[in-house]
């Protein structure tokens, strides 16, 4: 274990602050309230305390478990996205081979080979894998299972692996070092989440695509993009090397980016008509409905700030 | 010395491979009975079927969780005959149809009144993946004059797609138990099968994993 460099140490111990706030209040409307059930809060909170413990204690350990962890993390993912989608029995043998990416995928990480890490899964996997199909030359459903497998392996491997990546970039902010670029995609993903879903709950009125998700208001998701816009641009010169105006475009890309992954994975959950993904986390549902946004939000960030910084 | 061999394979090997390799999406964990004597009639698709339901107990109360297993395929060989008495502690059970039925089940109502739990399959083998075969009545007749003992049913779902019949190559996939309330009453052996039958499609239908499957 190394020293934690400064900045991310107080950006994780404001994140434990807010979650005894988040505690309190709980406990606080209870108390106010004690007619009303309150059971989900109160497992999404505890769920929250232990998802979050898991990953500091994986963070300050060391860069390879964390790029062991996230590995393990696109593992769950995927796995969870496979048992859900239509897939054929044929199709296991293929899946197989898609879960066997994985350490392929975060051994170029961890190699910190970047040619290899952008293009094993978009050009090798996105080849080998139907090829593979054809060895075992069910032709019913193949167009439809390729498409699943490979789309299933860029959202849950490759995006996800861009996470892995952020830890291995060489240091450019000596204050937070790489895990503050860590700390800060993940902070304002899920910081993103909880902003678009309280203001919706306050102003929410106009509908944004009550086709996919009827919750989703214009004002929730303005409120989110405008408060994590400005927390950005202020948290970012501390985590990471981005000013503060590249920390305004950073968070204002984080937000649109993380609605459109909770979206996306809400019409996945739609098709196939069912609420979670999964059961894996107490009061949130599956991993997928956890990490929706961070499947979108990752890349992105990692690309934006790999062109202007590195 | 054979709970402690069971213990430490099921907390080394057994709860591993459920919940890392596999991964279940428990419903109704609330139902599954924890003391004995009880039934739990499960459908069966998998060899890993009586690992997931053995898998959901504390390691504490594991070895009063017996299978009901074919006799003439767990014993059949030596090694795989030690291991399933042994290890996984199944109750042997004839199907040739040659013992006589109060003899047949003597060993079920031993471990019942030592207040175990019992795994049964009613549809009496592994069929074709994810689908159910026809129901028999064994286990009617098994608590026909037991007042103490009622049966869960469960459903599982997904777990033909990891390792399904004749395959060798396990490949992980999450998997959906759902497990019911307890059957309280029932007069015939007809009535029984047709209550089961209906609660099996019940449960069925808050699976996860079960969607737009052709």
């Amino acid at each position: 274990m190394n020293s934690i460099p400064t900045n991310s140490l107080y950006a994780m111990l404001a994140v434990l602050g807010l979650l005894v706030v988040a505690s309190t209040i709980r406990v606080l409307i209870e108390k106010r309230n004690p007619a009303k059930d309150y059971t989900e809060l109160k497992q999404r909170i505890q769920s929250w305390w232990i998802m979050i413990a898991i990953l500091f204690s994986v963070l300050i350990f060391h860069k390879s478990t964390t790029v062991i962890f996230f590995g393990f993390l696109s593992f769950l993912a995927l796995k969870e996205f496979l048992s859900i989608v239509p897939l054929r029995q044929s199709d296991r043998n293929v899946v197989f081979w898609a879960y066997l990416a994985i350490p392929i995928q975060y051994y170029w990480v961890w190699q910190e080979w970047y040619g290899m890490f952008v293009i094993f899964i978009p050009v090798y996997m996105f080849l080998f894998l139907p090829f593979r199909m054809v060895l075992i030359g069910e032709t019913k459903g193949f167009i439809k299972a390729a498409g699943i497998i490979h789309w299933a392996s860029m959202l849950t491997v490759f995006c996800l692996s861009h996470i892995a990546y952020l830890i291995v970039l060489p240091e450019k902010n000596i204050a937070a070092g790489p895990l503050g670029l860590v700390l800060f995609l993940i902070f304002m993903t899920q910081f993103n989440d909880v902003c678009q879903y309280v203001w919706g709950k306050c102003l929410g009125k106009h509908k944004i695509i009550p086709k996919v998700s009827p919750n989703k208001t214009w004002e929730g998701f303005l409120g989110g993009f405008a408060t994590v816009t400005i927390c950005s641009g202020f948290v970012a010169p501390l985590l990471t090397p981005l000013s503060f105006q590249q920390g305004l475009l950073a968070g204002g890309l984080i937000s649109g980016a993380g609605f459109v992954g909770d979206v996306v994975i809400s019409s996945v959950k739609r098709d196939l008509k069912i609420k979670d993904s999964g059961s894996l986390i107490p009061g949130h549902g599956g991993i997928l409905d956890r990490m929706d946004s961070l499947t979108f939000t990752s890349p992105l960030f990692f690309h934006f700030l790999y062109y202007l910084v590195y | 010395m054979d709970k402690l061999l069971k213990i430490i394979f099921f907390g080394l090997f057994i709860k591993p491979l459920v919940t890392i390799g596999l991964g279940l999406n428990i419903i109704g964990r609330q139902n599954l009975p924890i003391n004995g004597p009880a039934i739990i009639a499960a459908n069966h698709n998998s060899h890993l079927d009586t690992m997931v339901l053995m898998g959901m107990y504390p390691l504490s109360v594991i070895h009063k969780v017996r299978p009901v297993a074919a006799a003439d395929y767990f014993l059949a060989n030596k090694i795989v005959a030690w291991f399933s008495l042994k290890i996984i502690g199944i109750i042997p059970l004839d199907r040739s149809g040659k013992t006589k039925r109060d003899l047949l089940f003597a060993g079920c109502h031993e471990a019942l009144d030592n207040d175990q739990i019992l795994l049964i399959f009613p549809e009496g083998s592994r069929g074709k993946p994810e689908q159910m075969s026809r129901l028999k009545k064994g286990i009617y007749y098994l608590i026909k004059d037991r007042n103490d003992t009622q049966v869960t049913p469960v459903v599982m779902h997904g777990l033909g797609r990891s390792l399904p019949r004749g395959e060798a190559l396990f490949v992980p996939f999450n998997c959906d138990v759902i497990i019911g309330e307890k059957i309280t009453h029932c007069d015939s052996s007809k009535e029984f099968l047709e209550i089961m039958s209906r609660k099996y499609v019940k449960l069925l239908d808050y699976c996860i994993t079960r969607h737009n499957e052709h």
